[in-house]
């Protein structure tokens, strides 16, 4: 018994003793990197931004000056507006495209796999292809779109245009994915409770808004939610599509910040308004959250 | 009568799906169609839809006046140790917040959402001047540390690690085996599937990745294939059977790597959303 208790004791103590320090060795390869490249820039950001640094770092201490100039700053206002403007062109647009998508995938057998991959294809493309591709296939004179539709739209030089035609490549390129989330969120909805609903009679579409729409309605959420989130940050589309033209008609927040920074060297400006997009976007974030869960609880 | 008319209906949805499919993948093929006209061909009216005889002269051009080569070279080496360390640290952390108990560990699970919610992008000012400080701008390294902590990757490996029972590691140390051991000789192979998904997510990203590599990098020897794309456009000008074929050069991995590996991503991509 007692030997039992001590072979017991030698067994678990030093395992007691070096769990601390060898759990930590565990976690600090990847937390060294971790605090180095995203924790420290994130305070550091917004430290940069209450300074009037140049893009090297140098510069001094001014309160609050960045913010009061941002805030009375009309071309940062154009920029978010004209993010909002993306997110609204994309968002639920996206989402929805990729529910019907799904819906239409899930329902094959053989062709399943071939008809969802060249769906997510261009997902896995660089965004630099997608929007080389766009260039070409758009382009107002030679483009086989408007040879095709006989269209004579200058789609990324016309201001009225630019930002719907990156909204619909962007759809183009990343709704494979909101299709993949779909299609797994409905492969997850129980059979039996379509089978009860057919014997009580219900038909196919009431089968669908009864039942499909407010089952599937926890990943709709997510995907609108994750889609906000990307939204918010678009810079590469807009920059490789028109630059912010045309007439600055599609600068984004990230693409202002981007000039400011690169362009004007105005380190501390730039850090200023990327400050701002990340309060933004917690905020936004947030209150969808909210009214998402809201509806959900209902 | 009525399932004949039932079953119509279930053909005319497929066949439309197959049109949807079609018309989804015709961009990708006109890019492919365009690499491999002539030049002068390209802005023909009405444009060749088939490329016959394949003209192979873009990509020749391409080849010879672009250092594609070397972008290839980038793009393949900083995604190839970004996914390998990345994958590699990432289980680590997940092993330890998964089985280990020690201070500090809720600290770190609130971090690593913290982490989810900074975007990339509003922190390229900082990140940039740390490696100008670093005199890491222009080089391998300073586009490779940045993509390498993905707190995603743990997030995914500890909830699976959460299902591996608590008695194999229990067992195992009591056999005088360390946590490394249990660590890569027990919860890798089990979950190897998910391992296996998530690094193919993580080099296509990371080959795909545009705006750390466009900010880190200007100089064109150091360019990943994305960024440098952009450059053989502006020098070009209007010459789309070029742009076109450099696309087709800069999409041949990540599309390969989906297409076999078909599987294994959607797997991933299902998990990282927390989606089972």
């Amino acid at each position: 018994m007692s030997s039992e208790s001590d072979v017991r004791a030698e067994v678990l103590a030093p395992k007691k003793r070096y769990k601390l320090p060898s759990a930590w060795l565990f976690v600090a390869p990847f937390l060294l990197f971790y605090v180095a490249f995203l924790i420290y820039p994130a305070i550091q950001v917004a430290y940069l931004s209450f300074t009037n640094s140049d893009i090297t770092g140098q510069g001094s201490f001014v309160g609050l000056q960045n913010y009061v100039e941002l805030i009375r700053d009309p071309d940062f206002w154009a920029s978010l507006w004209h993010t909002l403007y993306f997110i609204l062109l994309t968002v639920v647009p996206n989402t929805a495209v990729g529910f019907f998508l799904a819906l239409l995938v899930t329902r094959l057998k053989r062709l399943r796999l071939p008809i969802l991959s060249a769906f997510f294809l261009p997902y896995v493309l660089p965004v630099s292809v997608v929007t080389t591709g766009a260039l070409w296939l758009l382009d107002t004179n030679f483009g086989i779109i408007n040879y095709l539709t006989g269209s004579t739209i200058s789609w990324f030089q016309d201001p009225n245009w630019a930002m719907p035609a990156v909204a619909v490549v962007t759809i183009w390129w990343t709704v494979g994915f909101n299709m993949l989330l779909f299609i797994a969120g409905l492969h997850n909805i129980s059979p039996e409770v379509y089978e009860a609903a057919a014997i009580d009679g219900a038909s196919r579409w009431q089968q669908f808004f009864f039942i499909t729409c407010p089952l599937i309605w926890p990943v709709t959420s997510l995907v609108l939610l994750l889609q906000l989130i990307a939204q918010f940050k678009i810079f590469d589309q807009v920059y490789l599509l028109t630059q912010g033209g045309p007439y600055n008609s599609t600068v984004v927040v990230l693409l202002y910040m981007y000039r400011q920074a690169f362009q004007q060297n105005r380190g501390g400006y730039a850090a200023a308004v990327a400050v701002a997009l990340l309060i933004i976007m917690l905020i936004g974030s947030a209150i969808a959250f909210r009214v998402m869960q809201g509806r959900r609880s209902k | 009568m009525k399932s004949h008319r039932f079953s119509f209906l279930r053909l005319t949805c497929t066949i439309l799906t197959i049109i949807m499919a079609l018309a989804w993948l015709f961009p990708l093929y006109w890019i492919v169609n365009t690499s491999l006209t002539a030049e002068s061909d390209t802005i023909a009216l009405p444009p060749s839809f088939v490329p016959i005889p394949p003209n192979f002269e873009a990509f020749a051009y391409v080849i010879e006046n672009s250092p594609i080569f070397r972008w290839y070279f980038n793009t393949v080496l900083v995604a190839s140790v970004i996914t390998v360390i990345s994958i590699l640290v990432s289980l680590m952390c997940a092993y330890a917040l998964s089985i280990m108990e020690f201070k500090g560990k809720g600290l770190i699970n609130v971090w690593l959402l913290l982490g989810f919610m900074i975007p990339f992008g509003a922190m390229v000012i900082p990140l940039f001047m740390l490696m100008n400080q670093m005199h890491l701008v222009n080089s391998h390294l300073g586009v490779i540390l940045p993509q390498i902590a993905t707190p995603l990757s743990v997030i995914v490996f500890k909830r699976f690690f959460d299902q591996v029972p608590k008695d194999f590691r229990d067992a195992a140390t009591i056999d005088g085996a360390s946590d490394f051991h249990v660590l890569f000789n027990i919860y890798i192979p089990l979950n190897w599937s998910i391992i296996w998904a998530m690094a193919i997510i993580t080099f296509i990203g990371a080959w795909n990745n545009f705006l750390w590599p466009f900010i880190v990098t200007n100089s064109t020897p150091m360019l990943t294939i994305p960024v440098g794309m952009t450059q053989v456009q502006s020098a070009y000008g209007v010459a789309f059977a070029k742009t076109s074929a450099v696309a087709v050069m800069a999409s041949i991995p990540t599309a390969l790597a989906y297409i076999i590996f078909q599987k294994r991503v959607t797997q991933g991509v299902v998990a990282a959303a927390g989606i089972k």
